[in-house]
C-alpha cells in the first residue's frame, strides 16, 4: 500500500510540475462555462431547472473531454519510462508491475478528478447564481461528476495498456489519438450509419442498445441522459437512452476500468525493460 | 556463508544470437567482483539477469538464496543501470524519498544519503537541471538504501570525476566490509584494479577467465618488458651484449618470458659499466585484458 501511495504522490507530483493539472483543470473550467453561458437560452421553453440543463449540455461535452484528458495523461505512463530509461531501476525496486500501475492511475485520476471538480463546479455556481431552482440539479451534476470519474478511469487504463504496447511515447500517442477517435467518434458514427440503413429491423432493436451499453462513452451518456429530467435537451441518442436500463450502463461503466486495468497489467508485464 | 550469488551455466539467446553461453560465476558476501568485456561481451545482460528484468534461457542462477527477480531477492538488492536516468522535474530529495519509501525506509534518510555522495547542496534543485555525473551520484545514492546484500553496478564510475571516483570506492568498501557484495563492470581498468577482489572477463558471452589480477598475469604468461639504458658512449656496446633486444634513442628494449626475469636481470647486472639504469614493465592490466578478451575467434 505503501508502494502505491508513494507513487502515486510522485506521479501526481510530476503531473503538477508538467502543467498537466493546469492544462486540465483550465480546460475543464473553460468549456463548461462556455456550455452553462450557451445552454442557457432554452430553460423557459423546457421547463427544466437551468443546472439540469446545463449537465446534460455537460455530458455531451464530457464524453469527448474526459477520455481525451484521460489519454493525453496515460499515453506516457510506461512508454515515457521506458525512452526515458527509468524504468529498469524501478523495476528492481520491491514494487510489482500491477502496484506501479495503480500507483499511476491513483495520480491520475486525482489529477482527474481536479478538472471535472473545477469545470463541474463553476458551471453549477453559474447555474445558481442566475436561477436559485438550479439546486434541483445538484443530484444528476453529482452522478455526473462521479460518473466522469468512472470514464477518465476506463480511458486512463487503456491508455496505459496502448503506452506498454509500443516502446516510443510517440507511437503511444499516435495509437490513443487513434483509440479516442474510433470509441468516441466513428463507433457513433458507425452505429448512426447502421441504424439508417437497417430501417428499424432488427439491428435498431435489438443489437443498438446493447452496442450502446459495450462502450464505456456511451454507456456515460446513456447513464446520465436516463436519469435525467432534462434529456430533452440533449440531442442524438435520448430515445435509446429510454430504452435501457440504467443499471446496465452502470455496469458497463464500472466493469471497464477492471478490465482495461486488468489488460494494462498484462500487456505490462510483457515489457521487457 | 552461503554465497550472494550463484550463477551456473547460464544461457541467454536473443532472436537465435547467443548473448551468454554456459556463465557460471559465484559471489560471496563482502567480495567485490569486477565484470570486464568489451561492449557487446553480454555484461548488461548478465546483469539484468541477475536483476530478474530479463528472462533467461537456460542454466540456474539464485540471488540471494532466491529466484531472480523475486520478492525476496529484490528486497536486499540494489542496482545502478548505466547511464542511470530520472525523471527530470523531481528534485534530488524528491527521487530519493520516492525510493526510501519503495523500499519501506523512512524518508528523512534522504539528505544523508544525498549528503554521503556529495549532492547535500544540490537537492532541492530538479534533476532535469543536473550534469551527468550528479545523476550519477543520485544513483550512487538510491543504490546505498537499507544495506542492500548484493550490490550490482553497471559502469558506475562513468561520468564521475577523479575524486569522486576514489570516494565511490571508499563508499563501496565500506558496503563490502559490511558484509554486502559488489558486482560491477567497468572500462576503467586501473581503477578496479586496485579496488576489487576479483576480475572477470566476459568475452562474446563467454567467462573467458577470473580470479586476481596476479591470478591472470600468471594465466596469461605475458611476456615481461626490460627498457635498458646504457651509460653515455656504450650504447652500441649494449646493442651487441643484447642481440635480442630493439635500440632506439633512450636505449634498449627486451622482452622476456615471466619465467626468465630473473636469469635476464642478472645478465643485465653482469655487463656492469655500460649499464646504467633498467626498469621492468610488468604486463599492464590493459594487455592482460586485451590478452583474454581477443583469445576468442578474433
Amino acid at each position: 500500500m505503501m508502494r502505491i501511495l508513494t507513487t502515486a504522490t510522485t506521479e501526481f507530483r510530476i503531473a503538477l510540475r508538467n502543467r498537466w493539472v493546469t492544462i486540465a483543470v483550465v480546460m475543464m473550467v473553460i468549456f463548461s462555462l462556455v456550455l452553462s453561458a450557451a445552454g442557457s437560452a432554452p430553460t423557459g421553453a423546457l421547463g427544466a431547472d437551468r443546472l439540469s440543463v446545463t449537465v446534460a449540455s455537460l455530458t455531451s461535452l464530457s464524453v469527448y473531454l474526459v477520455p481525451l484528458v484521460a489519454l493525453l495523461m496515460s499515453f506516457d505512463g510506461v512508454a515515457g519510462e521506458v525512452e526515458r530509461g527509468t524504468l529498469p531501476l524501478v523495476l528492481t525496486y520491491p514494487i510489482s508491475r500491477a502496484e506501479l500501475l495503480v500507483g499511476k492511475l491513483l495520480a491520475h485520476l486525482g489529477v482527474l478528478t481536479l478538472a471535472v471538480a473545477a469545470g463541474y463546479g463553476s458551471a453549477a455556481l453559474a447555474a445558481i447564481a442566475t436561477d436559485t431552482a438550479a439546486v434541483q440539479g445538484l443530484p444528476a451534476l453529482w452522478r455526473l461528476m462521479w460518473s466522469s470519474v468512472l470514464l477518465g478511469a476506463a480511458f486512463l487504463c487503456l491508455g496505459y495498456a496502448l503506452s506498454a504496447l509500443v516502446p516510443r511515447s510517440t507511437g503511444a500517442a499516435g495509437l490513443c489519438i487513434g483509440l479516442w477517435l474510433v470509441m468516441i467518434v466513428l463507433y457513433d458514427l458507425a452505429l448512426l450509419a447502421a441504424v439508417v440503413t437497417d430501417g428499424g429491423g432488427w439491428f435498431t432493436t435489438e443489437a443498438f442498445p446493447w452496442l450502446l451499453v459495450v462502450n464505456p462513452a456511451d454507456a456515460f451518456r446513456l447513464f446520465n441522459l436516463a436519469a435525467s429530467d432534462a434529456t430533452a435537451a440533449a440531442a442524438g441518442i435520448a430515445g435509446a437512452a429510454n430504452s435501457i436500463p440504467p443499471t446496465h450502463a452502470l455496469v458497463s461503466m464500472s466493469l471497464w476500468p477492471l478490465l482495461a486495468l486488468g489488460g494494462a497489467v498484462m500487456v505490462f508485464r510483457k515489457v521487457t525493460p | 556463508m552461503t554465497n550472494s550469488l550463484i550463477l551456473s551455466t547460464l544461457t541467454k539467446t536473443y532472436d537465435g544470437t547467443p548473448a551468454l553461453r554456459d556463465v557460471s560465476l559465484s559471489v560471496a558476501p563482502g567480495e567485490r567482483v569486477a565484470l570486464l568485456g568489451h561492449n557487446g561481451a553480454g555484461k548488461s545482460t548478465l546483469m539484468k539477469i541477475i536483476l530478474g528484468l530479463i528472462p533467461f534461457d537456460g542454466g540456474e542462477v539464485q540471488v540471494l538464496g532466491a529466484p531472480p527477480g523475486s520478492e525476496k531477492a529484490r528486497a536486499d538488492v540494489a542496482y545502478l543501470p548505466e547511464n542511470v536516468a530520472f525523471h527530470p522535474a523531481l528534485t534530488g530529495l524528491e527521487q530519493i524519498r520516492h525510493y526510501l519509501r519503495l523500499r519501506g525506509h523512512s524518508a528523512r534518510l534522504a539528505e544523508g544519503l544525498l549528503a554521503r555522495v556529495g549532492l547535500a547542496d544540490a537537492g532541492r534543485r530538479r534533476i532535469g537541471t543536473y550534469s551527468k555525473g550528479m545523476r550519477q551520484r543520485v544513483g550512487l545514492a538510491q543504490a546505498l538504501i537499507g544495506m542492500p546484500r548484493l550490490l550490482v553496478l553497471d559502469e558506475p564510475t562513468s561520468g564521475l570525476d577523479p575524486v569522486s571516483r576514489r570516494d565511490f570506492y571508499t563508499l563501496l568498501d565500506d558496503m563490502a566490509a559490511e558484509g554486502a557484495s559488489v558486482l560491477l563492470s567497468s572500462h576503467a581498468l586501473t581503477e578496479v584494479e586496485a579496488r576489487t577482489d576479483r576480475l572477470v572477463i566476459l568475452s562474446q558471452g563467454r567467462l573467458v577467465t577470473q580470479g586476481s589480477l596476479s591470478d591472470l598475469r600468471r594465466q596469461a604468461a605475458l611476456p615481461i618488458r626490460l627498457h635498458v639504458i646504457p651509460r653515455e658512449g656504450h650504447g652500441s656496446a649494449l646493442a651487441e651484449a643484447l642481440p635480442k633486444g630493439r635500440m632506439n634513442g633512450t636505449g634498449l628494449h627486451l622482452s622476456c618470458a615471466q619465467e626468465d626475469k630473473l636469469s635476464t636481470l642478472s645478465r643485465i647486472v653482469g655487463l656492469g659499466e655500460i649499464v646504467r639504469d633498467v626498469d621492468v614493465l610488468p604486463p599492464s592490466l590493459e594487455d592482460i585484458y586485451s590478452h583474454f578478451s581477443r583469445r576468442d575467434g578474433q
